[in-house]
């Protein structure tokens, strides 16, 4: 019953993250930009373009210019959520990627640089003003998922061991549709029905701002508005009507 | 409720310009502009006054405008409310209210796009801050996005480049569509759409301004500068904005142009019927409108015959001349393809000088200690030259081949990081003076400590609304009203005329 009912989740809860990504990505794709308003000074290339959303996505550079306490909760959080992900694919995988074998020592102390960094965030948004005064209800509890999630992950590891074995071969089972029983402990009940969770909210929430990144007008455009025109289908249309 | 430090604090003690104030709720609340009569807003298209059913209306506004809009769509989905942005508005760090922070200020917008738009606003509202379009979130609308100069210095800070200015523009044009727009942007707009600038300036009166000018520098430099108006074959069209015909010291600027172009013996003429550079279109969102100014300068261009355009020293004008123009208004395939189109008149006389063209007595400036203020628009929404970044360079470079004493305010309120005057947006009006002066705190500051440390006395920018709003405010902080001046002001003062050289075509206007 209990991996039926866990195994219903994540298939829904993958099915959501999933389809409802690609929707976003496709909303944000084919909704038109009209004008050129890359925040300059901006890149004259694609190339450089490549490198400026690089640079946002790998250094987080425009919130390093803006204020370097969120920076550093921020960064640590992002940086050690992908090195915990990437140590997961070993839950995943057979035989585990060599990447993630590399990866197995960081991952787990990265564990708790995810939390440092959700902690100091969580406390920005608590004691300083500006922050508390613009945060709403969902965005203390957004944090307190991703508190809860890196949480009941490091129990697990430092402290209430579960079937690690078993749990592999249940979510082999997910992939290759030959279910096999998850191990009932409570912590990983907890753990696993957090980031099913996530999984679901991610696209209807400000999580939103992974995808929303790449398609930011003001970050992804080339600064060549004299060099080449640009037109949105709309404004074609409008055009038409050009007396 | 005043939260603004005393300006005229006593000497030595230097105020901070980033200096984050206490938050003080609904201290601007009351600050707003005069809506704008039914007339001037049936003239552009809007209903002429609130509309029945402006709740509907406005949301099904604002539904097309997300399928027209990805910065809109994009922007609204992806704020993570981290606070980058929260310390980063002039005029938050004017005033202390909190819904003059940046995301704040979306939020306004943002509580309602989540309430009809997105799963969560619609089922658990009170869980995500979302809220219903109501008379009070109506007027929350018309005062806080009154409050934005759409300067984009938020922009720069955010870690997903959420521009504010995006959101501003939308909600003012959502507010037009309802028949709630302000009066001073729309008022505006409809003159330059019946009368070709602005000020509502006809052709004759231009004309006769333009030959008392040229009768004013001859008699001061006994040269012959011509200021051409509606010359067909022209090589060059300037447009300016319409205050370069009479406001100080924007006059004085036009004359600067004037005498470069004369310097070098250029074939050049303004036109009567796109005798204006600003585009309002842009501070109320709307591309019908900032489409129907702009295509003004394109037949002014057409008929006259030109091969170039060149761009007078606005701000926000050049943000649309440079970003939008080509957009909005090309292809420009009739003009000499050797050029930019448009260009910058920075850019034009730059190049001058490093050709070695011009020629300068920078003694001319020696009672001037000088600094330059980035204007948002330019250093923002635009660019100049050939590198990512010479709009930051190409100005300064013009001041100091004109001038000896050149000093950069602090790195943190300059460049990219610039503030805005104070007075952008569409809030260049007396019915927001209170705002206006706040929101120059930042600047005014950032100018103060140039002018302790380095003696500076002048400041010089690119943007007929700065040097509109910097001649008022300045006085209120302290300084000489006649401390803004022009780029092009410094070049007039210091430009060594060649005499013997006139040879100005024959042409009579």
């Amino acid at each position: 019953m209990l991996t039926f009912a866990y195994a219903l989740l994540f298939y829904i809860a993958a099915a959501v993250l999933v389809g409802g990504l690609a929707f976003r990505i496709w909303e944000y794709a084919t909704t038109p930009a009209p004008l050129k308003i890359p925040t300059t000074p901006a890149p004259r290339t694609r190339g450089g373009v490549v490198l400026r959303l690089g640079r946002e996505v790998v250094l987080f550079e425009s919130l390093f210019k803006a204020n370097k306490w969120t920076w550093l909760f921020g960064w640590a959080f992002h940086a050690a959520l992908l090195v915990v992900l990437l140590r997961h694919l070993r839950y995943f995988t057979r035989p585990v990627w060599e990447l993630v074998v590399l990866i197995q020592p960081f991952g787990i102390y990265a564990g708790f640089a995810m939390v440092a960094g959700l902690l100091g965030l969580w406390g920005r948004r608590l004691l300083v003003p500006r922050v508390r005064y613009i945060s709403a209800p969902s965005d203390h509890l957004m944090l307190a998922l991703l508190v809860g999630i890196a949480a009941s992950g490091l129990l697990m590891k430092f402290v209430a061991h579960t079937d690690i074995v078993a749990l592999k071969s249940f979510f082999l089972g997910l992939i290759y549709l030959d279910w096999q029983p998850l191990p009932p402990d409570p912590v990983l009940l907890v753990h696993l029905g957090l980031v099913a969770a996530l999984m679901i909210v991610f696209p209807y929430s400000k999580l939103l701002h992974a995808p929303g990144l790449f398609f930011s007008p003001t970050r992804n455009q080339v600064d060549n508005p004299r060099e080449r025109r640009h037109l949105a289908h709309w404004a074609r249309e409008l055009e038409a009507g050009r007396s | 409720m005043e939260q603004v430090k005393d300006p005229d604090r006593s000497e030595g003690e230097l105020a901070d310009p980033l200096e984050i104030p206490d938050l003080a709720p609904g201290c601007m609340a009351a600050s707003k502009p005069y809506v704008a009569a039914p007339e001037f807003q049936k003239a552009l298209g809007f209903p002429g006054e609130l509309v029945e059913n402006w709740q509907d209306k406005a949301i099904e506004k604002m539904g097309e405008l997300r399928d027209k809009y990805r910065s809109f769509r994009v922007f609204l989905d992806s704020c993570i409310k981290c606070g980058a942005c929260t310390d980063k508005c002039h005029y938050f760090l004017g005033t202390g209210d909190p819904k003059n922070m940046p995301v704040a200020r979306q939020d306004l917008l943002r509580q309602v796009y989540r309430r009809h738009f997105t799963l969560a606003g619609k089922y658990v509202p009170w869980l995500v801050g979302a809220k219903d379009l109501d008379e009070q979130v109506l007027d929350d609308w018309y005062s806080y996005f009154h409050q934005c100069s759409e300067c984009r210095r938020c922009s720069v800070f955010c870690p997903i480049g959420i521009d504010t200015a995006e959101i501003t523009i939308a909600a003012r044009e959502i507010m037009d569509s309802v028949g709630k727009g302000a009066k001073y942007s729309n008022e505006i707009i409809g003159k330059v759409e019946t009368i070709g600038n602005n000020l509502g300036l006809p052709p004759k009166a231009l004309k006769a301004t333009l030959e008392d000018l040229e009768e004013d520098v001859l008699e001061e430099t006994g040269v012959a500068v011509r200021f051409p108006l509606d010359e067909k074959g022209a090589d060059i069209l300037l447009v300016t904005p319409s205050a370069d015909f009479f406001a100080e010291p924007h006059i004085t600027g036009l004359i600067g142009y004037a005498k470069v172009f004369h310097q070098v013996g250029a074939r050049w003429t303004m036109s009567s019927y796109a005798s204006e550079a600003a585009n309002f279109g842009l501070f109320i969102g709307s591309y019908e409108n900032m489409r129907e100014i702009a295509l003004r300068i394109r037949k002014a261009a057409e008929d006259l015959g030109v091969k170039r355009i060149v761009f007078g020293e606005c701000g926000h004008a050049w943000r649309v001349a440079y970003s939008f123009l080509n957009t909005l208004a090309g292809p420009f395939d009739f003009l000499d393809q050797r050029y930019p189109i448009p260009q910058h008149i920075c850019e034009y006389t730059y190049d001058l000088i490093e050709r070695g063209k011009l020629k300068f007595d920078k003694s001319k400036n020696d009672h001037i200690r000088l600094t330059f203020h980035d204007s948002c628009n330019v250093a923002r929404g635009a660019s100049m030259g050939k590198k990512s970044g010479d709009q930051f360079e190409i100005p300064r470079a013009i001041l100091r081949a004109s001038c000896n004493h050149f000093y950069d305010m602090a790195p943190d309120t300059i460049k990219e990081s610039t503030f805005c005057c104070g007075g952008g947006g569409g809030l260049l009006t007396d019915d927001l003076i209170e705002l206006r002066k706040k929101g120059a705190q930042p600047r005014m500051r950032a100018l103060q400590q140039v002018a302790e440390e380095h003696g500076v006395t002048h400041m010089a920018a690119i943007c007929a609304i700065c040097k509109t709003q910097f001649s008022k405010v300045l006085p209120m902080y302290g300084f000489d009203m006649e401390a803004i001046v022009g780029v092009h002001q410094m070049v007039s003062n210091a430009i060594i005329l060649d005499g013997s050289s006139q040879k100005s075509d024959g042409n009579e206007g």
